[in-house]
């Protein structure tokens, strides 16, 4: 009797229950290395000290708060965080403006060679003729592709070349007289275009887009026009952020110079003409490269990148220091100008990019870049061609890279871009870029870059479909809930600013 | 071409279902006369090993650390880096991914940022990192600018001994907004932050407390500059600091001719919502799992635009995850040993140093780099070392070298290093 009734019960959850960890086939658990940490453990093994009598003339620091762990929990930690990451490696990554495309490995292997990876930027010119005739050599490339005779390499990222180019053009202005005020930025630009023109002191004004997603030029007149002399420069991405390319540029070009203004151009889509267009041919002054896109130097989860930037003959004068300078046969740094804006970076700018893209660029040659460029835009029209009548788009044209789509559709029944997008995720996609350009409701810009195959945009282009075809069928709720499978859910992002958690600290 | 998957019948495929017949008709907005008919001028593509060949002449060219007695820091530091860090940092996961936008497929990125800011804080004694900056230089002009947005005042003084290149960025930076820049140690109630560098470029180090003293009189900030973070495993936090930037290069990044390093930015609380770059920040997902996400983005220019805290966007990722790894492998006490290490190497040559006649050690207090006073101008000194394949220090104005030492250095190297300067002196 006794037994029977103790049978009857929900048995009561054995403590080991609570040890067991979340763990669901190869999505494993991981905590913070903080909460593995056991005094005792270290996963280094370094000699012993002698002893010697401290000279930095204050007490020793007793305690840092750093965990303890060995190395194959190192190991281990980082393996298991890196398999809750997506990865172009891995799968499609079709983010608009940011151009992930296959970082080839070879890059990797000549950027960790010791003749590059153990040199310091102070040696000796002569000790390190090898570097710079490669930053010599890249700097080459990049101007023939461009048809722009001045460079600096030493930016750091796309941005920080916007910030370098401004400071470039400010300086020019300052040279012939005054730095005059205003920067011209279309409402379609990137946030970093106005954050950096204001950077440099100047107020940006808005250009807008017109109903077939380009510069609109009665606008852009205009403000030429009314604005005048205290222009400074316009900053336009072209291709646009809309992934168009700007059939008025020349003209834009033009008439920015029939009043002393400079044409910034934001090479972040660079991608889409490499080979095929000199944007110096186009009357452009100043481009920034993103080597992390165009050029195959890997994201690496936000950086580093590199952002070189050429210029017309005018502005050369006022380029940033350190220069490498050839002469005969011998290459040297020139970090002394009196006309530069001097140095906006610390040694030599990010060298181990430029390894990387030069290895690229020998790789495809000017044949394969050109290339690059066709296959890039082939990919994203292709999409195009074959999404136009699932999802709306606001532009009716064909495409450069990447192509712009909206949830305009999709929204009747209530399914939104975000929700495409996480439901991207939930079959086994990278999201394009979302919500930019921020003049187009809902948009999705999308990107495929050239080293896709066509099988792998028709698994993408039928997993669009599916999801709008879930929207249209009564399955919104399901989309509303993606990702459920990913490593996490969706997260609380006011949570997240609204009571800050950015470290780790003991409860 | 091995990285471009189309052939010409995809090609075609392609462009029929476009409804265009050649790639170039998609460039049909691009002016007359403007589309390249031919490739531009320069070579052919290649295959691997040509490539390989190439690339590899030219790192050959180069006299590299491993192939010579080392003395130059400046900055820029030649330590060594356990194998696991370079593994896992080439892991495709890290290397091939993007800046963390979509946190449910990027936990692994955003874990260890979040881990990244956690040591930045602890190494530093401020309560709040950002999620790396690009260089030590670059930093440190950031930080003024956060001072000066912090303030509300114009005028900035930097205490003699900041790395002579972090000036020149913070300068370049300042050009175009109000106020003056004044090497000293003076403050007043117009001054937006005293600029400290610890230890300075000289190897000195400083002492932060009457520095502190002075910003509480004139209410100025305090900002400390460190560009040898392995110091910190010995000196004191800097606590006094109201902001701290600087380089991390030295833990797990490559001198790599002066880039990609690793730029750092910490600081008190009550800034937060001025501080520039990236933060990573700790939430739950739908399920009320711990997760993490970029967070409080208000500040950045994706948002903001023109009322941006900075335009920083795309920083130095995985720098920072290379710094982690390298970190968490030292430890508490391996991060502290491996600073004493330090030390202990530069202590010895100092005294071999001091035995060589005519060269005199000017430091009074130093970490793991200090100055010397030669009997010669120092750049030819260097010269001349480099052509017998030791890398001898940094020339700076007149007689002074100044050297470095790290776990690296061994007995060896400093004999070499002294019966060469016999040598060339
Ligand atoms: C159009 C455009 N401009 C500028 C940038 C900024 O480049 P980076 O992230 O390299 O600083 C980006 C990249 O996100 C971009 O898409």
């Amino acid at each position: 009797m006794e037994s029977a009734k103790v049978h009857h019960m929900t048995p009561e959850q054995p403590a080991f229950m609570a040890k067991v960890p979340n763990n669901k086939a190869l999505m494993l658990d991981e905590k913070l290395l903080f909460e593995q940490s056991t005094k005792g453990r270290m996963g280094v093994d370094l000699p012993a000290l002698k002893g010697t009598k401290s000279r930095t003339g204050l007490a020793e620091r007793a305690k840092v708060g750093l965990p303890e762990v060995s190395e194959p929990q190192v190991v281990r930690h980082f393996v298991r965080l890196s398999q809750k990451n997506y990865s172009i490696d891995g799968g499609l990554f079709p983010l608009g403006s940011c151009t992930m495309k296959h970082n080839p490995r070879l890059n990797e292997k000549m950027a960790r060679l010791p003749g590059f990876a153990r040199i310091h930027p102070m040696q000796p010119d002569s000790t390190v003729q090898g570097a710079l005739a490669l930053m010599h050599d890249l700097s080459h490339w990049l101007t023939t592709l461009t048809g722009l005779p001045g460079i600096t390499l030493t930016p750091a990222a796309g941005t920080h070349g916007e910030l370098t180019g401004m400071m470039v053009i400010r300086k020019a202005h300052e040279a012939a007289g005054k730095p005059r005020k205003i920067v011209l930025v279309p409402d379609s630009a990137h946030g970093t275009n106005p954050a950096t023109a204001v950077t440099c002191g100047y107020t940006t004004y808005p250009i807008p887009t017109n109903e077939k997603g380009h510069v609109d030029m009665a606008a852009f007149t205009k403000a030429v026009d009314e604005l005048g002399e205290d222009i400074a420069a316009f900053m336009l991405t072209n291709p646009s952020t809309c992934g168009l390319f700007e059939p008025d540029i020349k003209n834009i070009a033009d008439k920015l110079h029939s009043i002393g203004a400079w044409f910034y151009c934001d090479g972040a889509n660079f991608n889409a003409i490499v080979g095929k267009v000199r944007p110096g041919d186009l009357g452009v002054d100043v481009m920034q490269f993103n080597l992390h896109k165009t050029f195959s130097t890997p994201h690496g989860g936000g950086g580093p990148g590199c952002g070189p930037v050429v210029v017309s003959q005018k502005l050369i004068p006022y380029l940033p220091v350190p220069r490498v300078e050839k002469k005969g046969n011998t290459y040297s740094v020139v970090t002394k100008d009196a006309t530069s804006i001097g140095r906006i970076k610390g040694f030599n700018g990010q060298f181990g990019m430029m390894v990387r893209a030069l290895t690229y660029m020998l790789s495809h040659g000017a044949d394969g870049l050109q290339k690059v460029a066709e296959d890039a835009v082939i990919n994203a029209n292709y999409i195009l061609a074959h999404l136009k009548d699932t999802y709306h788009v606001p532009f009716k044209s064909t495409c450069m890279h990447e192509c712009l789509l909206t949830d305009k559709r999709q929204k009747e029944t209530g399914v939104t871009t975000m929700d495409i997008a996480k439901s991207l995720i939930e079959h086994g996609y990278h999201p394009m870029t979302v919500y930019f350009p921020l003049v187009v409701q809902g948009a999705m810009l999308i990107e495929p870059t050239e080293t896709e195959t066509k099988e792998t945009l028709d698994e993408f282009i039928a997993t669009m479909k599916k999801i709008a075809w879930d929207a249209a069928n009564g399955n919104a709720d399901a989309l509303h809930a993606n990702p459920v499978s990913a490593p996490a859910r969706r997260l609380d992002e006011v949570r997240a600013a609204r009571q800050p958690v950015l470290r780790w600290q003991t409860a | 071409m091995r990285y471009l998957p189309q052939t010409a019948a995809d090609r075609a495929a392609m462009l029929a279902d476009i409804g265009v017949k050649t790639a170039d008709d998609l460039y049909k907005d691009v002016p007359a006369g403007m589309l390249l008919t031919k490739p531009v001028n320069l070579p052919s593509h290649q295959g691997e090993y040509t490539v390989e060949r190439t690339i590899s002449a030219l790192a050959a060219q180069n006299l590299h650390a491993d192939g010579a007695p080392f003395f130059l820091g400046a900055g820029c530091y030649n330590h060594h880096i356990p194998s696991t860090v370079d593994y896992i940092i080439q892991r495709s996961e890290f290397l091939t991914a993007y800046t963390p936008y979509q946190p449910e497929i990027a936990q692994g990125t955003l874990m260890y940022l979040f881990e990244f800011q956690s040591y930045i804080c602890n190494l530093t004694g401020m309560d709040v990192a950002n999620a790396s900056m690009y260089d030590g230089a670059t930093s440190v002009a950031e930080a003024v600018l956060m001072a000066k947005r912090v303030t509300k005042r114009d005028n900035v003084t930097v205490v003699d001994g900041l790395h002579p290149q972090y000036l020149d960025v913070l300068k370049a930076y300042l050009t175009h907004s109000e106020g003056t820049i004044t090497i000293g140690d003076k403050a007043d109630d117009t001054t937006a932050c005293v600029v400290v560098q610890t230890p300075n470029f000289y190897g000195e180090v400083v002492d932060l407390k009457p520095l502190r003293a002075l910003c509480d009189k004139t209410g100025a900030l305090l900002v400390v500059a460190i560009n040898e973070i392995v110091s910190l495993g010995m000196l004191p936090a800097p606590k006094e600091a109201d902001i701290v930037a600087g380089e991390a290069q030295s833990i797990g990044v490559p001198m790599s001719f002066g880039g990609p390093h690793l730029g750092f930015f910490a600081c008190k609380e009550g800034y937060i919502r001025q501080m520039p770059g990236r933060l990573c920040g700790e939430t739950l997902d739908a399920d009320g799992k711990r997760g993490y996400v970029l967070t409080l983005s208000t500040r950045e220019q994706h948002i903001r635009r023109e009322k941006a805290t900075s335009n920083i966007c795309t920083n130095q990722g995985l720098c920072a995850l290379a710094f982690t790894v390298h970190l968490s492998l030292l430890g508490e006490e391996g991060f502290k040993q491996l600073a004493r290490l330090n030390h202990e190497a530069a202590c010895d040559l100092a005294d071999a140093l001091a035995k060589v006649p005519g060269v005199k050690v000017l430091n009074k207090t130093f970490f793991n780099e200090f100055t010397v006073e030669l009997p010669k101008n120092s750049a030819d000194v260097v010269e001349a070392l480099a052509d017998i394949g030791i890398i001898g220090g940094l020339a700076l104005d007149g007689n002074k070298l100044l050297v470095t030492a790290t776990e690296l250095t061994t007995p060896e190297h400093i004999a070499a290093f002294t019966a060469a300067l016999k040598e060339v002196l």
